[in-house]
């Protein structure tokens, strides 16, 4: 038998055959489909019992109640609590997005220590080592005040924490990130003496006037200025937004005035012209519980007639009288300030101007008004006892000039900060703790903040992620993020009653971090003396249980405690100034530099625009990076790939030969950045708008290198009358590349 | 020669040779036959699936005896009505906190599970993939069906069977079925999606989605 090609043909037709006959093509077409659906990489939910926790968001100062969804031990989503007084049962976006921040990349897992430029892992025990060796050195040498801390809230236990651990070592230097609580908490300290967070009672107010607040963009607690512009506008209320650039507060108003960026204040004192002078203030307010109201109508009327106001602003003096009455008139008229999310303090003055067309129509501590909300009290630990090196710590001034005779009322000058450090020879600072913030990204003038930070000889960040200023530390101690720790969350920003919510621990921690508030007790204890003795905690928890006592038991049970019957003091008892009344005017706001708007700075020769920021419900520009889903949401006209795109005004665009979609370059006395532009309508002509919360380097590639840094094409303006940052933007040249 | 004439020897030749051949060729094509039929219907399902052991011999019907409501007893449904499948040490905690008898696989578990309160790698015979929604409750609660059904008596097992699992979709062979060319006896011989459709096409089941009554693939595919 000869085996020849046909016999092989043969064999293959045969084996075809059979194959056909058999299940092996069926059954593997049917397996390799399935396999197809199933790649590795393809995230499976986990199957498990569902739970629901609640907790508090702590992403920014908006306090809301969140309900965690957990299925078995993986937590799945966020959803805004039901029922909260705050949120009710809404959350944005970039709460929505938090379990990206619990399981994403951008963990710093085990406490890291720089050796070299290069991160080195360590354990707790010797990182804390580090730190006590570090401070009693310090101490030894009668050095105590050159330890200084920056945090995000001065408020709650945490932030307690860590500013009696500073006292009771000796230093005066605690400091807060500065954002429009400070310019609203001076307001109300000059105007009506106390000391006291602003509430505004937007839901049931008629008439909202804002001065360039994005009342849905992010301003004081996000959500529930969404909910209450929401009620305000379901109840038939009205609401105008001034402010050079149609944001979408600006869109979803009544009006929008356009106003020259920075000239708000002169804006304000043009209204209470007006106002006075058509005899449409609130008598009964202004006669009976006001006084300088002389002196203030003598100011307004005699400088910011409308004409002149009206050459400052840009708004034309129609629209200003109109606008006045308009605002006099309604049953619950409310003026609010703070530009887009209020990160920036802003000047004073302005705040003060604003705040008096409330006074004006007195609609302060009223149903739709302003509410002063006292400050929580419900931390009150025994006084620490403190050793001569501490008291003489203590008595050194205040390294940013806060409380000293240039700066008598602000409580903190973080953005002073860089400057003064970057003018000394040797750093005033030795050891910087730095917590929940994000300074070296938030501050304005990036190079000269990271300039000033190099100076400081030992910088440890507690971030729960590799932050801009993490990555520059030299040593980082990883709290647990918000979803794996306790803590209290003492305010929500804006909100016009006194509200306690409680973050808790839905899941065990991931990774080899610690309560920030633990590490502070174990270094005080470490440190001995009566710096342990100021801690006689056994743990954070053990703290935090035993300081809100009998608001506990509620707290775990409901996630929040809140003064429901709360109504903001009575006129008659309300002010506590020398008058004890509302004063317009008195010595200290007299003492203070006059109104003036700020200029932005930089020679006009050369920069013949202005560039202004924005803000966007989409971008986190606080202290936590956008995670991923924020990132994604992101609008193509304010990012496209990596590419950030500014707004100029087509007029601009045609008299300086812009295209829209095109690149440009971007140049300001501080730096300058590749761009693309987007002619656009809705901005007035000679600015140019960038959105902030882009151009991160840190937090990875999700993030770092999208889009441009604003705060590294500005520098601060100080404000001649707090020593805040008073920065509304700065001198600008757009050209083409 | 003419041209006719030279094709028609050239064939004649051919047909001469084709005869020659005709068998083996007949012998090879039933050669490659047998061959691939055997592959296909007996080497192919060895090779599919490869073949694991539990990590602890589970007697299903010992344990039956001792509870009261039967399977519901560790495959219970939750409070909300979601199924809670197969036990985690949580619940086999509650009688095996210590050994309780004399079988080593007891022992084995206790001391590698409980005491180091590791959950039990079961390997699942009935896991399906993730696109297939399905509700426990809506077939045991509602239609009022028998564990038995789908799953078979394994409520009566001694012992848990070598679990074979299939290479190329990483799935247990008792989704296909024990039968490699899908034949069936039983309900809970196979099941595939045909399976799940010719239960619910005999009992007339509603076809179309409770929420946005319409048909098809998103009621289960959701």
């Amino acid at each position: 038998m000869k085996i020849d090609r046909r016999s092989f043909l043969s064999f293959v037709i045969g084996g075809a055959a059979g194959t056909a006959l058999s299940p092996l093509p069926w059954k593997l077409t049917d397996d390799i489909a399935i396999w197809s659906q199933n790649w590795p990489w393809t995230p499976v939910p986990q199957k498990g019992e569902v739970s629901y926790l609640n907790s508090t968001c702590t992403l920014c100062p908006g306090g809301c109640g969140i309900l965690v969804r957990k299925v078995g031990e993986r937590v799945v989503k966020l959803e805004g609590m039901e029922g909260h007084p705050v949120n009710d049962g809404g959350l944005c976006t970039l709460g929505l997005a938090g379990t990206q921040l619990l399981y994403g990349p951008t963990r710093v897992k085990t406490p890291l220590k720089k050796v070299n430029g290069a991160w080195r892992k360590i354990s707790w025990n010797a990182a804390i080592a580090e730190i006590v060796e570090k401070l009693s050195d310090l101490r030894s040498k009668g050095l105590p005040h050159t330890v200084a801390c920056i945090s995000g809230s001065d408020r709650g236990t945490v932030p307690e924490l860590f500013n009696r651990f500073l006292t009771v070592y000796g230093s005066p230097n605690f400091m807060r990130t500065s954002s429009i609580q400070d310019s609203y908490e001076l307001t109300l300290f000059l105007t009506q003496g106390v000391r006291a967070m602003a509430g505004f009672d937007v839901a049931n107010a008629d008439f909202i006037l804002s001065f360039g607040s994005g009342l849905i963009e992010g301003w004081e607690s996000p959500v529930y200025m969404f909910r209450a512009k929401s009620t305000l506008r379901e109840n038939g209320g009205r609401m105008d937004q001034i402010e050079p650039r149609l944001s979408k507060t600006a869109a979803k108003s009544d009006k929008w005035i356009a106003i020259s960026p920075g000239t708000e204040g002169a804006l304000a004192l043009g209204l209470a012209h007006v106002i006075i002078k058509e005899k449409l203030y609130n008598k009964k307010f202004v006669d009976t519980y006001t006084s300088g109201f002389e002196a203030h109508k003598k100011l307004v009327i005699d400088g910011y007639p409308p004409d002149i106001v009206s050459k400052i602003t840009g708004v034309d003096t129609a629209t200003i009288t109109a606008l006045a009455k308009d605002f006099a008139r309604a049953r619950k008229p409310l003026a609010i300030c703070g530009r887009g999310k209020g990160y920036i303090p802003g000047s004073l003055q302005e705040f003060l101007a604003i705040h008096t067309l409330n006074a004006l129509v007195g609609n302060i501590n009223q149903t739709g008004g302003i509410w002063a909300v006292p400050e929580p009290d419900y931390i009150s630990w025994p006084e620490v006892e403190m050793d001569k090196i501490a008291s003489n710590g203590l008595q050194q001034e205040r390294v940013d000039g806060a409380g000293s005779k240039a700066y008598p009322y602000a409580r903190y000058l973080l953005g002073r900060l860089p400057e003064v450090i970057n003018s000394s020879q040797d750093s005033p600072i030795q050891v910087l703790f730095v917590t929940t913030a994000n300074p070296m990204y938030a501050m304005p003038d990036t190079q000269a903040v990271a300039k000033a930070f190099e100076k400081i000889p030992f910088v440890v960040s507690f971030s729960s992620f590799l932050d801009e200023t993490a990555v520059n530390a030299d040593l980082i101690l990883p709290n647990h993020v918000f979803l794996e720790r306790y803590e209290d969350v003492p305010a929500a920003h804006g909100f016009p009653k006194p509200i306690i919510g409680l973050a808790r621990p839905v899941i065990e921690p991931l990774f080899n971090t610690q309560h920030s508030g633990d590490v502070i007790i174990q270094i005080a204890n470490e440190l001995g003396g009566p710096i342990a003795d100021a801690f006689p905690w056994d743990s954070y928890d053990a703290c935090l249980e035993e300081t809100l006592a009998d608001k506990w038991d509620a707290l775990v049970e409901d996630g929040y405690w809140s003064d429901e019957v709360f109504s903001a003091a009575d006129w008659s008892t309300a002010f506590e100034t020398d008058s004890a009344k509302f004063e317009f005017t008195n010595e200290d706001i007299e003492s203070l530099p006059r109104y003036n708007p700020l200029k932005a700075k930089g020679d006009e020769a050369h920069y013949p625009l202005v560039l202004i920021p924005y803000d966007s419900m989409r971008l986190a520009s606080g202290h936590i990076g956008s995670p991923p889903f924020l990132i994604k949401s992101v609008e193509d006209y304010i990012l496209t790939a990596n590419d950030v795109l500014v707004e100029v005004n087509p007029a601009t665009a045609n008299e300086y030969g812009l295209k829209d979609g095109k690149y440009a370059f971007l140049r300001t006395p501080k730096g300058n950045a590749r761009v693309k532009v987007r002619v656009f309508d809705g901005i007035m002509p000679g600015l140019v708008a960038i959105p902030r919360g882009l151009g991160h380097t840190a937090f990875g590639r999700f993030l770092a290198g999208k889009g441009v840094h604003y705060n590294a094409l500005i520098g601060p303006v100080e404000d001649p009358a707090s020593g805040h940052d008073a920065a509304w933007g700065i001198r600008a040249k757009l050209s083409k590349t | 020669m003419s041209t006719n004439e030279k094709v028609n020897e050239v064939s004649a030749e051919t047909t001469e040779q084709d005869d020659s051949a005709a068998g083996p060729i007949i012998l090879f094509f039933i050669f490659g036959l047998v061959v691939s039929l055997v592959i296909g219907w007996v080497v192919f399902p060895k090779i599919l699936y490869s073949r694991k052991q539990q990590p602890v011999a589970f007697n299903h019907a010992l344990h039956n005896e001792l509870v009261d409501e039967g399977c519901e007893s560790c495959h219970f449904f939750r409070e909300d009505g979601s199924y809670s499948g197969v036990p985690k040490l949580a619940q086999c905690i509650d009688c095996h906190e210590e050994i309780q008898g004399e079988s080593a696989e007891e022992q084995k578990f206790v001391e590698e599970y409980v005491a180091k309160e590791r959950e039990v790698p079961w390997l699942v015979y009935s896991r399906q993939p993730d696109c297939v929604f399905f509700s426990h409750a809506a077939h045991v609660k509602l239609a009022g069906m028998d564990c038995v059904t789908c799953h078979g008596p394994i409520g009566e097992s001694e012992s848990l069977k070598v679990y074979e699992e299939n290479r190329i979709s990483g799935y247990s062979r008792d989704i296909w079925g024990k039968n490699i060319a899908g034949f069936k006896r039983n309900t809970w011989d196979r099941m595939k999606m045909d399976d799940c459709a010719e239960c619910h096409r005999k009992n007339n089941v509603n076809q179309n989605s409770v929420q946005t009554h319409k048909g098809g693939c998103f009621v289960c595919h959701r």
